[in-house]
């Protein structure tokens, strides 16, 4: 990933733009309904696996418990070698040496939190070591949190430099910075906190840490694209969306990729620009593959749990 | 790497709906051949399939049609309302049942998009009779101080744009209030209808309540006509309303008419400009524009028109374009050849007027008649696609630089139907909603339907309202309670 400069945060003002909840929501309901079917289902199945950032992001992770989902992030389906590897593996940056040991020439990135995730609460020094302890043992990319207390009390200066010296403190690293749309209460607030974190350089912007509720939901996602592909016009940079929370099935998963596809366009259809974080969405998308090609559903049991 | 994804077929399957190979005309109850024995050939647009032969009811089906309609009168008006509204309860469940069936019938005989017919026509015409079928027994309420009484036959002309729809808004007031009605669908669309004199049949409503004539102009104007007929309602053109004014003008009949439209759809530049795209795709393209209230002048504030512009052109290029019974169609086709031919008409004009052309790239099927997505920008109010109803794709933009003056603008047409306002601030919707003389305005939204909201025009739109209880009004003599 090249660095990123930071645009001056005055452009997030002259993009402006409000958000009409209503039809937003009814936009994304729309969405959807489309009906994808055989091979573009197929497709999308297999591309929901190459954008799929495998987490754990529990207090009981464990170096076993990292390097066996490791294993699965390499070959989600032993014994097919038509399902391709995920995305990357995201986990806590104690565990990111164990992720780049076992992750070694596979391809998946280890992605690694940081910034006192998930609520931020903590010194901007300490957020700042973080992401540099997590660089330094290996991570390839960042998923840093935006200060929402900040975000809500009117500071956007204070989030648009916070999220800029995280972007700088992570250096090379592919920058995700997590709205946590669950806290912020609006879709206008979205949108605003979209622009502030693109503007200060974030690669990515990412829908939720999955610890808070309501995680990510389709019309919020689409409210990110929107802002994502009004920031490409403005800033000529084209900004990756990552989705993460509650998404535990290949119909979801779809969802998201419609969304993406009719809102930013096929380029996003990438691993490059498009992301889900999950768990257990893997063994669905597996499962609906197999229904795909065989025309019925295998016992779970095939399916490794990891 | 970034690929390509285009979405595999998803037709919905049309086994559900079953079309017989000819109809008869349904009289007293009963599906009887037409006495003129003439048929016409009714098709799918999509494909120019022929799907069934239609009785063309001449002067004397229409004479057998008002006979029926006059006897079963006097016991339907009669009818204690609660049973009246029984009836109507169970043509709306029957209706929801059959939802299916209906809207692939729908959208193969009108060219529509079946998400269209399934999330909105078919629901909506559930709803109307729900609505109606509460309204039947509690009349009273809807007129305190007054006897409502029914006025008797009403001859009712529908069109071919939401044909089912069309049919739930005439049929669904006149039972409620106790008339009975003979219903004559649109030339190019009577399937829907002709399945709903079987649902008259399935729920057992007494015969000669409702009866449907079909064919085309001339049948409805027998119809409009017949010495028998006590109120007339008609939805369609502006030309045909003036007509059936000129043929009743004298008469002691009743009418209500809901015709043209040239709505504005208001943008100013304080507006979510992404809802706004939504809600002005939804305005021009929902049904192929084939919507009488259908949002075809944009007036956009100045400031934000070049952004605006650039929004929706974009939005065009994902319209998905093609086979109506494709769950994933945006775009049907368009409903036939007459119409198809009139599009283009209009279309030529405005480039011959120097307006500025731009259609959405997308492949047009080599059967069937369709109309790419077009967006005229660079229009004036002198040009006759600013003033004229071109009733498909077709969307004119202006702009505006202040308030009086986008008012001045939406009010500068002979139409008055609908309008639309976006905007973040409340204030001035309702500043908007009090100086726009349209029968509907839209805030941040474009499209909606509801039973409980009456609907109908200003000037050369039409009179009379349909839906909540001014359209309930359009049938019933009011006389003080005793």
């Amino acid at each position: 990933m090249a660095t990123v400069e930071a645009l001056p945060l005055e452009i997030v003002d002259r993009i402006g733009g409000a958000v009409d909840q209503v039809g937003a929501e009814e936009r994304a309901a729309s969405l959807s309904r489309r009906s994808i079917k055989k091979d573009s289902k197929l497709w999308a199945l297999d591309l929901a696996i190459r954008c799929c950032d495998l987490t754990t992001l529990e207090g009981s992770d464990s170096p076993g418990k990292v390097r066996q989902l490791a294993s699965k992030a390499i070959r989600p389906a032993p014994g097919d070698p038509s399902i391709p590897h995920v995305a990357a593996l995201c986990v806590y940056p104690n565990l990111v040496p164990t992720a780049v040991e076992a992750l070694r020439g596979s391809g998946v990135k280890v992605a690694s939190v940081a910034t006192g995730f998930p609520s931020g609460q903590m010194p901007l020094e300490l957020r700042l070591a973080e992401i540099e302890r997590a660089i330094d043992a290996g991570a390839d990319e960042i998923d840093i949190v935006i200060s929402r207390g900040l975000f809500l009390a009117g500071d956007e200066r204070a989030v648009f430099e916070e999220v800029a010296s995280s972007k700088r403190a992570a250096g090379e690293a592919h920058v995700k910075a997590i709205l946590e749309i669950g806290e912020l209460g609006s879709y206008d607030r979205i949108r605003r906190a979209a622009l502030v974190a693109m503007a200060a350089g974030a690669d990515t912007i990412k829908t939720s840490t999955g610890k808070v509720s309501p995680a990510s939901t389709l019309p919020a996602a689409l409210v990110m694209a929107e802002a994502i592909r009004d920031f490409e016009e403005y800033g000529g940079r084209a900004v990756g969306l990552k989705v993460a929370g509650g998404i535990r099935t290949a119909k979801d998963a779809i969802r998201y990729l419609v969304i993406v596809h009719e809102t930013l366009g096929d380029d996003w259809l990438s691993p490059d620009r498009f992301r889900i974080g999950a768990s257990s969405l893997l063994n669905d998308l597996l499962m609906q593959i197999d229904f795909q090609r065989n025309g019925f559903y295998s016992d779970p049991d095939r399916y490794t749990l990891d | 790497m970034a690929g390509r994804w285009g979405y595999s077929p998803a037709p919905e399957s049309t086994e559900i709906a079953s079309v017989r190979d000819t109809y008869g005309l349904f009289i007293g109850g009963e599906f009887v051949e037409p006495l003129s024995g003439d048929y016409l050939k009714t098709i799918n647009p999509a494909t120019e399939e022929v799907l069934s032969a239609i009785p063309i009811a001449g002067d004397q089906d229409i004479d057998r049609a008002v006979e029926a309609a006059r006897k079963a009168f006097a016991k339907w008006s009669k009818l204690h309302p609660s049973q009246r509204a029984k009836y109507m309860f169970r043509i709306a469940r029957v209706i929801q049942e059959r939802s299916r069936e209906l809207a692939v019938l729908e959208s193969m005989n009108g060219g529509k998009p079946i998400k269209e017919s399934r999330d909105v026509d078919v629901p909506l015409v559930a709803a109307h009779f729900f609505y109606h079928a509460g309204w039947a027994d509690k009349l009273q309420y809807a007129f305190p101080g007054h006897e409502a009484k029914p006025l008797g036959v009403a001859g009712q002309v529908i069109p071919w744009n939401f044909p089912l729809l069309m049919l739930a808004w005439k049929i669904a007031p006149a039972l409620a209030t106790g008339n009975t009605v003979v219903l004559k669908p649109a030339e190019t669309t009577p399937l829907t209808a002709l399945t709903f004199a079987e649902i008259c049949l399935q729920v057992g409503l007494p015969p000669g309540v409702v009866n449907i004539v079909t064919g085309a102009g001339p049948t409805g104007a027998a119809l409009v006509r017949h010495p028998g007929i006590d109120k007339v309602a008609f939805t369609g053109s502006t030309e045909v309303g003036k007509e059936i004014q000129k043929t009743i003008a004298g008469t002691s009949k009743k009418l209500t008419l809901e015709l043209g439209g040239k709505a504005a759809n208001v943008i100013f530049d304080d507006a979510p400009l992404d809802q706004a795209v939504e809600g002005i795709v939804n305005g021009i393209f929902f049904n192929q524009g084939h919507v009488c209230c259908a949002g075809s002048r944009l007036l956009v504030q100045e400031s934000v028109a070049a952004r605006l512009v650039d929004k929706l052109k974009r939005r065009l290029s994902t319209l998905r374009l093609g086979d109506p019974l494709d769950k994933n169609t945006d775009i049907g086709a368009i409903n036939s050849r007459d119409q198809l031919e009139k599009i283009r008409r209009l279309v030529g004009i405005g480039v011959e007027e120097g307006a500025e052309l731009y259609q959405a790239e997308c492949d047009i099927p080599d059967r069937g008649f369709w109309f790419p997505p077009t967006v005229f920008t660079g229009v004036s109010q002198s040009h006759r696609i600013a003033q004229e109803e071109i009733f498909g794709p077709v969307l004119s933009v202006m702009t505006f630089r202040t308030p009086d003056e986008a008012v001045e603008k939406a009010n500068n047409t002979p139409y008055g139907l609908s309008a639309g306002v976006w905007t973040e601030k409340g204030s001035r919707i309702l500043w908007m909603a009090d100086r726009l003389r349209a029968g509907v305005v839209w805030a941040n939204t474009f499209n909606r339907f509801d039973p409980g909201s009456p609907f109908g025009g200003y000037k050369e739109s039409g009179f009379g309202r349909e839906g909540g209880r001014h359209g309930l009004e359009s049938y019933v003599s009011l006389e003080p309670s005793r």
